[in-house]
């Protein structure tokens, strides 16, 4: 019996302005980062992520897009949304940041402690979560992912080019200075 | 063993079955959803990691499918009983399939039964006329995600339209 040769999956939807951004607009390296906020795998990766964008600040730069798998992380979606809630708000980042680092807060009423700590209107951002405002658009990132052939979270991207590698510091610094000098 | 000509391969007509599927146990098979894709997901067994993670996959992405009109079919040796408890550890609502007797029945008859006594990882698309569209093996630790599954599913559409036009 043979096994079928592993395609490399490869990112199909282009970074664009409308992407969630953190990095220098012309790094050399660009990570695309599909995660779920209650992913712990996720939620492993942030600091090393966090730390690979610390160390090779003029060249990388983070792409985040949803990718929540609610069936078995039922805060998820609401995580996804509020973090583009905030995003509308121009603090995306803020949010995210907080969402990883309370993976454990992440129920309405933890969340809406944690909107208001990153300092944006919590009644204001639930009643947007609650009425879906912001479904399509998460929606948007979960197909754009699953059309780019991700299959778990987190599912990294480097300069297009899946990550098989692990999430572990130097296995993400690997990854990004190969890319890097590719 | 499994078929010695692999994998069931596109063009060909979907053997047809039934089989004991969650959530009430009640037979099903893709014949009494011709009209429509049918998404035959064999996986090797319940609890695995990497079939969690597979099955939870096409869960999420239930809205997906549904756009396609799709139904996507789990299947496994495991017993309907081990199905049932799996689905609702996961949230998996679609039909997991028991091809438990004769154990391994339906993988046979599609190429996708292995020599350890499960079911490959194994993804095959019918079109609405019960033939076969598309299949792909991975290797049992690669979870395959949905992307090919799309891709043929758009393939469909895309040929249904010529021919309407």
């Amino acid at each position: 019996m043979t096994t079928p040769l592993q395609v490399t999956a490869r990112l199909r939807d282009p970074v664009t302005t409308a992407d969630h951004i953190r990095g220098p607009a012309d790094a050399s390296v660009t990570i695309v980062e599909y995660g779920d906020f209650q992913c712990q795998f996720c939620g492993a990766a942030y600091p090393n992520l966090h730390e690979v964008l610390r160390q090779r600040a003029d060249t990388v730069r983070l792409v985040y897009r949803y990718f929540p798998i609610a069936n078995v992380h039922p805060y998820a979606e609401r995580a996804a949304e509020t973090a583009e809630a905030a995003a509308v708000r121009g603090r995306f980042w803020e949010m995210h940041d907080w969402l990883y680092e309370h993976q454990d807060q992440l129920d309405p009423v933890h969340l809406s402690l944690g909107v208001e700590q990153v300092g944006l209107p919590p009644d204001e951002l639930n009643a947007e979560v609650e009425s879906r405002a912001h479904a399509d658009r998460v929606r948007r990132d979960f197909v754009g992912g699953i059309r780019s052939g991700v299959n778990g979270t987190p599912t990294l991207f480097v300069n297009g080019v899946r990550h098989e590698g692990g999430y572990d510091l130097a296995d993400l610094l690997a990854a990004v200075d190969a890319a890097g000098n590719a | 063993m499994s078929d010695p000509n692999g994998l069931i391969q596109p063009g060909r007509p979907a053997p047809g079955f039934t089989l004991p599927a969650t959530p009430d146990g009640d037979p099903i098979g893709p014949e009494q959803f011709r009209g429509r894709p049918v998404v035959l997901a064999f996986y090797p067994a319940d609890w695995s990691p990497v079939c969690g993670d597979q099955m939870s996959l096409y869960q999420s992405a239930a809205p997906v499918f549904a756009q396609y009109k799709a139904v996507v079919l789990g299947l496994s040796v495991d017993s309907i009983w081990s199905h049932r408890a799996f689905a609702e550890s996961r949230g998996i609502e679609f039909p997991l399939l028991a091809d438990f007797e004769p154990k391994g029945e339906v993988a046979r008859r599609y190429g996708a039964y292995n020599a350890q006594g499960e079911a490959d990882r194994a993804l095959v698309v019918l079109d609405p006329a019960g033939k076969v569209t598309w299949s792909h093996r991975s290797p049992p630790d690669v979870n395959p995600g949905a992307d090919g599954i799309f891709d043929a599913l758009d393939q469909l559409a895309a040929d249904r339209k010529v021919m309407a036009g």
